[in-house]
């Protein structure tokens, strides 16, 4: 008899669970995904999101990934290997004709972001908690806080827990019901977090809120955006050294060329192009040929870029430019002409619009130091571009290749005198400023377009550092492009860009009126030469 | 020396062009030629060789149809290398010495001004295919490109209705179309009762490549606890770089969303799109628009450029529509006569690639949809939101001070500003 019951209880209590869960709010989401329109699938995140079901995290992360399909009003999800699963029953399925994933625009997107963040708050990999973290301080939703409070007595890393506790003081700051304790040690917390986030927050409490938090917010968000305006003072300068590197990097070469060799070569900008479509070619190739390599793209183009466009530059030399050695308007001119071949040329094989040079995964994103954030790519680009001047520097008072140079700017004749062939080194010196063109279009394929009117970006701006920082010296090159770039980036927020830019022209002009020869001017026997 | 070598090139380039010509009168003495005048050279050639291409295409596919009025259409292509004043010669060099019908070109505004006087003066006919500022009507111009409020005022709309954007960055590079397109909608959101201090306005040089500060600064503007958007009419090749910015110091459009009116699926060809998933564009047409007429369109430029990747955008859309309705122009009209076909284009209705039918206004402008798009992960638009109805092109905009009195009408009123409280043309 009691045995009886007991079943009997069980299958009651058994029909109650699946009748609830036929019912459940994961079943009532599927229909409204099925729906496919944004307002119905935000609904269904939602409701996914606080069923607790087992399968909702994957149904979020199938919607956020584009493989939750939908065909005939059944919802599935699609695996990474095209297998198609039925949300609604777990069971593998054949997959269904004209299945179509669920469109997604911000609205879900955001949806997703947030739900995605409170179902992982408690996750055991600290990374995904630190994520989850963030997520809820940008969704700020009040239904997370009883799971956010469990991972913050749980949370064992320093880090991921002042991000938790930042989630947290962001939903209460912003939730109507919360205590004004309880909103001014959220305050205290943002205020220490002290950033750009933190001070939107502190500056968009609802209406409803009382004196003492409202002027306490206040209080933190002044100390805040002072600090913020430090910061940024250094962000400027930052941004001019960053600046300043690109510009290095467009003119160290020119610097060879026209800065010790005298040619006024106007086809620079093209062989920076040239090195930024032999990166596209290299990529193209490993894309095709070695997928696990593209990490490592830049570094294969940076040889090959270099070779590439030395060799042209050589090419230039002996067929065009050795016969206008002497005649600077001639050289402008012919230089410009090809300057112009080498544009249509790359026109006509690559076609006229941008190509695409993927960004590797190691140099994308940005470091956040202290109130300061610093791209990847252009702690990249800085680094290289003084590791090129250095190299350049070295190769020139090193090697006898630079002793040559050297030997046959300062004093053509005498130096030919002494066996050197002065014409091969006027090749070769050649060769030698456009390879680093080349090199240093392999950087600006990273932060610019390449299309083949990349070069006639930089050519005046190379020029302008050239001839600012002393015409024959690197050194020079070095200091005129970081003041450029340092004093263009502190106008800028004043001035506005276009501004700013005719401002510091202007101020070149009148540099150069008072000292022609630049910044660190050459002394000595080479300026009457 | 450069000079020569310019003048080589060009010589070069009409002599090809001239021999072409005297080739064809020589084989079929009666044809119908089509000029078409976009740079193939310089730093326009980016975007409009496509346009170049596209009216091949279509010429050659009205001649498998039979031509117009009997006759072959013959295409003058000539290349104003982005050049402006050389904008104003080719013009001329089309009408007076190739004796052209209509011409279909020009991409910038500057271009298209620069024409204008050519057009007026020898009496022919230009189709310009692009989204520009407006404030303009002549009688020898048809504007198949969007006119403001077919693009910049309903995107503005979309972003304050569906993403509660209450802040404003209206970034643009400094020259007409984007100034005279931020006046505009700044006027606007000062009528839709945004304070000044919630809009900020930048404008950058052609081809500006360092945005640092300037994402910086609009990181800094959308921190004051207001849902902020980015509006931009930024242009040409000053846009993978601002991307690329926007991708590395993190700005998603989750957090804030730029609405771009000059990016479309060529410029995105050259851009990785991943960090990009979510930005909007407002256009006309976008190539994943799902209709039988846009897949046929598709699949011919396809095979008529042998290239499976070629994308299609917005302009070349216009081009389509424009020379679509020129051809059924001339035929009304029965001759390829400027003044004849100015006088029937008026009112003529043609499919364009989204399912709608647009018809040309008698202020030279078009009904078009409008249509706002999230950039996806394969550089292609998902569309989110449609107008239900086409909505018409104003000439001239009802949010300035200088133009709201003003309306363009070439059927009755035979004027392009009249003034409608002074009631005089040319006001």
């Amino acid at each position: 008899m009691t045995r009886l019951r007991s079943i009997l209880q069980a299958l009651v209590l058994l029909i109650g669970t699946m009748s609830a869960a036929m019912a459940g709010p994961y079943e009532d989401a599927l229909p409204k995904l099925a729906a496919d329109s944004y307002a119905d699938t935000e609904a269904a995140i939602g409701l996914v999101a606080g069923s607790g079901h087992a399968r909702a995290m994957n149904v979020v992360e199938a919607l956020r990934d584009g493989r939750l399909m939908v065909a005939a009003g059944q919802v599935y999800i699609r695996d990474a290997a095209g297998q198609f699963v039925d949300v609604a029953t777990g069971q593998a399925v054949e997959p269904p004709a004209g299945a179509k994933p669920v469109r997604v625009n911000n609205r879900v997107r955001r949806a997703v972001e947030a739900a995605l963040g409170s179902m992982t708050l408690l996750s055991p990999e600290p990374g995904i908690r630190m994520d989850a973290a963030r997520a809820v301080f940008r969704s700020r939703d009040a239904a997370a806080l009883p799971t956010l409070e469990r991972a913050i007595a749980e949370e064992n890393d320093v880090g991921v827990r002042e991000a938790l506790e930042s989630a947290r003081a962001a939903i209460l700051l912003n939730k109507p019901d919360a205590s004004s304790s309880e909103k001014l040690a959220a305050i205290e917390i943002l205020h220490a977090r002290g950033d750009q986030d933190a001070l939107a927050l502190l500056s968009s409490l609802s209406p409803g809120t009382p004196a003492e938090v409202s002027d306490t917010a206040a209080k933190a968000a002044d100390g805040i955006r002072s600090r913020l305006a430090l910061w940024s003072g250094l962000q400027n300068v930052w941004y001019g050294i960053s600046l300043g590197s690109v510009l290095l990097l467009a003119a160290i070469g020119l610097s060879i060329t026209f800065g010790t060799m005298g040619v006024i070569n106007m086809a620079h900008g093209e062989m920076v192009m040239i090195g930024a479509y032999t990166t596209f070619l290299v990529q193209e190739m490993i894309r095709t040929h070695a997928p696990g390599l593209f990490g490592a793209s830049l570094f294969i183009a940076l040889p090959l870029a270099f070779l590439v466009a030395g060799l042209i530059g050589i090419l230039i030399e002996r067929t065009v430019i050795r016969f206008l050695y002497g005649r600077p308007l001639e050289t402008l001119l012919a230089t410009w002409g090809i300057s112009l071949i080498l544009q249509q040329g790359v026109r006509t094989i690559f076609g006229p619009t941008n190509r695409e040079v993927g960004t590797p995964a190691w140099m994308s994103g940005a470091l956040e130091l202290g109130g300061l954030s610093l791209t990847y790519n252009r702690i990249a680009i800085v680094v290289f571009a003084f590791a090129v001047f250095a190299a350049l520097l070295l190769v020139l008072r090193y090697t006898s290749l630079g002793l040559y140079v050297r030997a046959v700017t300062q004093n053509r004749r005498m130096a030919g005198s002494m066996g050197i062939r002065t014409s091969r080194i006027d090749a070769l010196a050649f060769g030698l400023g456009s390879g680093v063109a080349g090199i240093a279009g392999v950087a600006l394929s990273q932060i610019d377009n390449v299309s083949p009117n990349l070069g006639q970006g930089y050519i005046i701006d190379s020029f302008m550092v050239v001839v600012f920082g002393g015409v024959g010296n690197l050194w020079g090159t070095l200091v005129g492009a970081m003041t450029l770039g340092i004093a263009n980036k502190l106008l800028e927020p004043y001035a506005g860009a276009v501004l700013g830019k005719i401002v510091l022209l202007v101020a070149i002009i009148l540099f150069i009126q008072r000292r022609p020869r630049g910044l660190f001017a050459l002394k000595g026997r080479a300026v009457e030469a | 020396m450069l000079k020569m070598t310019r003048r080589h090139m060009m010589a070069l380039a009409s002599a090809a062009l001239v021999s072409g010509a005297v080739m064809g009168t020589a084989q079929a003495q009666e044809t119908i030629k089509v000029g078409v005048l976009h740079s193939l050279s310089g730093t326009m050639a980016i975007s409009e060789t496509t346009l170049k291409d596209v009216m091949l295409m279509l010429i050659e596919e009205q001649n498998k149809k039979g031509g117009l009025l009997g006759k072959k259409l013959e295409a003058v292509v000539v290349d104003p290398a982005s050049n402006w004043p050389l904008f104003a010669e080719k013009a001329r060099e089309l009408i007076s010495q190739n004796k052209v019908s209509a011409v279909f070109g020009c991409w910038t505004s500057v271009s298209r001004k620069s024409v204008l006087p050519v057009f007026k003066e020898l009496n022919s006919i230009l189709f310009y295919p692009v989204q520009y500022e407006g404030e303009e009507s002549e009688r020898n111009v048809f504007y198949t490109g969007a006119a403001p409020n077919q693009q910049a005022i309903p995107a503005v709309d979309y972003l304050a209705k569906e993403e509660k954007v209450e802040r404003w960055v209206l970034a643009g590079t400094d020259y007409v179309y984007p100034r005279t397109t931020n006046k505009i909608l700044e006027a606007y959101l000062k009528s839709k009762g945004v304070k000044s201090e919630d809009i900020m306005i930048n404008y950058t040089p052609f081809g500006h490549s360092d945005w640092q500060t300037i994402v910086a600064d609009i990181k800094k503007f959308g921190s004051a606890g207001k849902k902020t958007a980015v509006v931009s009419t930024i242009n040409g090749d000053a846009n993978v770089p601002f991307y690329k910015e926007l991708a590395n110091q993190g700005v998603k459009a989750t957090d804030i969303p730029v609405v771009a009116f000059s990016v479309g699926e060529e410029e995105l060809a050259g851009i990785d799109t991943k960090p990009l998933v979510g930005h909007l564009a407002a256009w006309n047409y976008f190539q994943s628009v799902d209709t039988p007429d846009n897949k046929a369109f598709i699949e011919k430029w396809k095979a008529f450029t042998k290239n499976d990747k070629r994308v299609t955008n917005d302009p070349m859309e216009a081009h389509v529509i424009g020379f679509n309705m020129w051809v059924k122009a001339v035929e009304k009209a029965g001759s390829t006569d400027p003044d004849k076909v100015i006088d029937a284009i008026v009112g003529v209705e043609v499919p364009n690639l989204t399912g709608g039918v647009s018809k040309m206004l008698p202020n030279h402008h078009i009904t078009k949809p409008v249509l706002i798009g999230e950039i996806k992960e394969d550089g292609q638009f998902e569309t989110v939101s449609q107008t239900d109805a086409l909505v018409p092109g104003d000439a001239w905009s009802k949010y300035l001070d200088g133009s709201k009195d003003l309306i363009a009408d070439w059927k009755d009123l035979k004027c392009g500003n009249y003034n409608t409280v002074t009631k005089k043309c040319g006001a």
